[in-house]
């Protein structure tokens, strides 16, 4: 094995609550004053550790997904790793050019034309001029904005601002590529685009990647190697497939098939927060049999209400969405309080293996209130029901059809 | 990260203790800088109807004003200048001065996004501030130029005129960009500290104006407080240019030196002071 072409040792970095920070001259000079009198600052010095005792070492070649719930530390690893803040402790060796695509369009400016933006771009990302000449045509080819590259970018539609600056971003040739959800953005067929680019600078080109991503499908279908973060740690460093695993289960497995719910995603001063859900009565959900769940919330203020319930596939997919307007509509509550309302099916016919579920509430024009992604992943058990010859290549979802011969 | 350093091993680790340049960083990232000067000037061009006419019509209109306000009612001296062409002259390493410093001290604070997703060295955007401002710059003098050329036709010379010593100019100039650059990073660097930077910059530069011989002449200064005066680094630059381009004005090698160590001081403390602010402000804005 070559050497490492990233070697993170021990890397922590701490955010002092409270006293880092814009301030006033007063609030400064004040705290000046209390350290010269020997006095503890008046400033609460809370300490949270975004990223802790990180280390972990990259192969050249190698593609590593970085997941993690919000907040667990993937966007302050790779913000030290591109050298846009500092670490606390520890060090990080980098061998080898890096680029790190933290946002596309980065320091595009709007009165200037796609062609002038393209060169600025390129050097912003580190680029020389006679790179990003080179590399000219086959940026505007990549990006299809054809005959408006002389065109003030102030005047591009958004598909085409998010195409021009993925197409400079995508054509840059470092050793090191570090990428933070840039493809969440533009239409679908950009996207596959995008992803197709990305992983033949990987593949073929043997380039090193860092990829962070909220998306487990992109991760799955490009990474080999993930590392899980969860509270500024290592959790999982291995084969993605390991990475995503502990990912889904830290995202709530049904323990006895009670989740709660976290009302961190609620939408601000709504009218009802989802509070748990409970499957099956804490019974393990069986393929082909019935299907019981049952949602808690509270009601802040009066509103009408309705929910949906959607299970996807581990790799982000959604297969199937169970929505509660269609039959009798919505319900109406009309005082604050804590309510339950109970979702079933008499023949649950999703195939067995592990899936994702979302939940959303909604208000009477569908606007949402509360809606929580990735909530929990659940496990589908065979059941006597299941035929013996399911497997993953015929699909997730087979409700029970009527087959029956008739006059030809 | 940058092209440069592709055969370089690059150690990410908490800086101890004070940081000034690396210089060969810099060097690869030049073609930045001279893409980030073409665009602050374009940019510039396009924003406005009257486009560079601007940067005409303010100094003359400050001219104006001062030579009402100043000339003709307090009747302060212009050392037997006629007093339009003194403050167009006296406007000059001022006017140069004063748009470095708003550029420079914003630098932080309006490049928040851009240096909150890529890296690259941020003094960069200081400087090439402080380059595309020379034009500007340029367009002043060459007014300065033609009132010059026009009081001289009207035969209201004699007194004034041209010296050899104007080929120091660069000089002067160099020393201008100097003292903005360091007085706008250390304003840059406490406005992410203190959010009462930002107001009182404007107003320190207000009075900075009045403690510069702008609208009067070192020699209306008494010599006693001349040394004082001097501790202003950009008293001797807008001496020099009067010095350099009408003929008049004072000064002595020792105030030289004091200004020009001041300015030195000024500007390799604030480099130090933003460098040091800078590895983790997008932590605190």
């Amino acid at each position: 094995m070559s050497a490492p072409v990233i070697e993170v040792e021990h890397i922590s970095k701490v955010y002092r609550l409270g006293s880092i920070g814009v301030t006033t001259l007063r609030e400064g000079f004040s705290n000046w004053w209390d350290g010269v009198r020997g006095r503890a600052p008046a400033v609460d010095h809370k300490e949270f550790w975004a990223v802790r005792d990180i280390s972990f070492s990259v192969q050249p070649g190698e593609v590593v997904g970085v997941i993690g719930r919000n907040g667990a530390g993937k966007s302050t690893l790779l913000k030290i790793l591109s050298r846009i803040t500092e670490p606390t402790s520890g060090r990080a060796r980098i061998r080898g050019r890096v680029a790190s695509l933290l946002e596309v369009g980065t320091g595009f400016h709007p009165d200037l034309t796609g062609r002038q933006n393209v060169f600025l771009n390129g050097a912003i990302l580190g680029m020389t001029q006679a790179e990003v000449r080179r590399k000219f045509d086959e940026i505007v080819a990549f990006s299809e904005v054809g005959q408006f590259i002389d065109t003030p970018v102030k005047r591009y539609s958004s598909g085409m601002y998010v195409r021009l600056a993925f197409a400079v971003a995508a054509h840059l040739e470092p050793e090191i590529l570090i990428v933070d959800e840039v493809l969440a953005v533009g239409d679908a067929q950009f996207q596959d685009k995008c992803m197709g680019k990305m992983e033949s600078v990987a593949r073929s080109e043997g380039r090193t990647v860092l990829f962070v991503s909220h998306n487990i499908g992109a991760i799955a279908r490009f990474c080999r190697r993930g590392l899980l973060l969860n509270q500024g740690r290592v959790v999982v460093d291995g084969p993605i497939d390991a990475a995503i695993d502990g990912y889904l289960q830290m995202s709530g497995v049904a323990q006895d098939g009670m989740i709660e719910l976290p009302a961190k995603n609620r939408i601000e001063n709504s009218a009802l927060t989802l509070r748990r859900m409970l499957i099956n009565d804490g019974e393990p959900l069986g393929h082909r049999r019935p299907l019981k769940i049952k949602l808690n919330f509270t009601i802040h203020r009066p509103t009408k209400a309705g929910f949906d319930l959607g299970f996807g596939s581990v790799d982000g997919r959604r297969i199937v969405t169970l929505e509660s307007d269609y039959e009798p509509t919505y319900f109406d509550f009309t005082a604050p309080g804590d309510y339950a309302v109970e979702l079933s099916l008499p023949i649950f016919d999703l195939l067995p293996g592990r899936y994702r579920v979302d939940i959303c509430a909604f208000d009477g024009v569908r606007k949402e209130l509360h809606f929580v992604f990735d909530s929990a992943s659940v496990d589908v058990m065979p059941s006597s029901a299941t035929p013996p010859h399911i497997h993953g290549t015929v699909g997730d979802w087979r409700p029970v059809s009527n087959w029956r011969l008739c006059s030809a | 990260m940058a092209a440069a350093q592709s055969d370089r091993e690059l150690i990410i680790q908490p800086t101890q203790g004070w940081r000034f340049l690396d210089w060969r960083e810099f060097w690869a990232y030049r073609d930045l800088l001279s893409l980030l000067i073409w665009r602050d000037i374009s940019s510039r061009y396009k924003q406005t109807i009257l486009g560079p006419v601007w940067f005409i019509v303010q100094p003359i209109m400050t001219t104006i004003v001062f030579t009402v306000v100043f000339g003709r009612m307090a009747k302060i001296s212009t050392d037997g200048v006629p007093p339009m062409l003194f403050y167009l002259n006296g406007l000059l390493a001022w006017g140069y001065f004063a748009q470095n410093f708003t550029s420079t001290s914003a630098t932080l604070t309006n490049n928040i996004s851009l240096f909150g997703k890529v890296y690259f060295p941020r003094l960069i955007v200081p400087i090439s501030g402080i380059l595309s401002n020379l034009v500007p710059f340029l367009i002043q003098l060459a007014t300065f130029a033609v009132f010059y050329l026009w009081f001289k036709a009207q035969g209201l010379g004699g007194s004034f005129g041209l010296t050899m010593s104007a080929w120091l100019l660069p000089l002067t100039i160099l020393q201008v960009a100097a003292i903005s650059l360091g007085v706008g990073l250390w304003v840059a660097a406490l406005t992410t500290r203190f959010r009462d930077f930002t107001i009182l910059a404007g107003f320190v530069l207000q009075l900075w104006l009045y403690a510069t011989p702008v609208i009067y002449p070192l020699t209306r200064v008494p010599a006693k407080w001349r040394l004082l005066v001097a501790l202003n680094p950009m008293t001797m630059p807008t001496e020099n240019l009067r010095q350099m381009l009408l003929g008049v004005g004072s000064g002595s090698w020792k105030l030289e030196t004091i200004s020009i160590v001041v300015s030195v001081f000024t500007l390799i403390t604030g480099v130090l002071a933003f460098q040091r602010i800078e590895k983790n402000f997008v932590d605190v804005l």
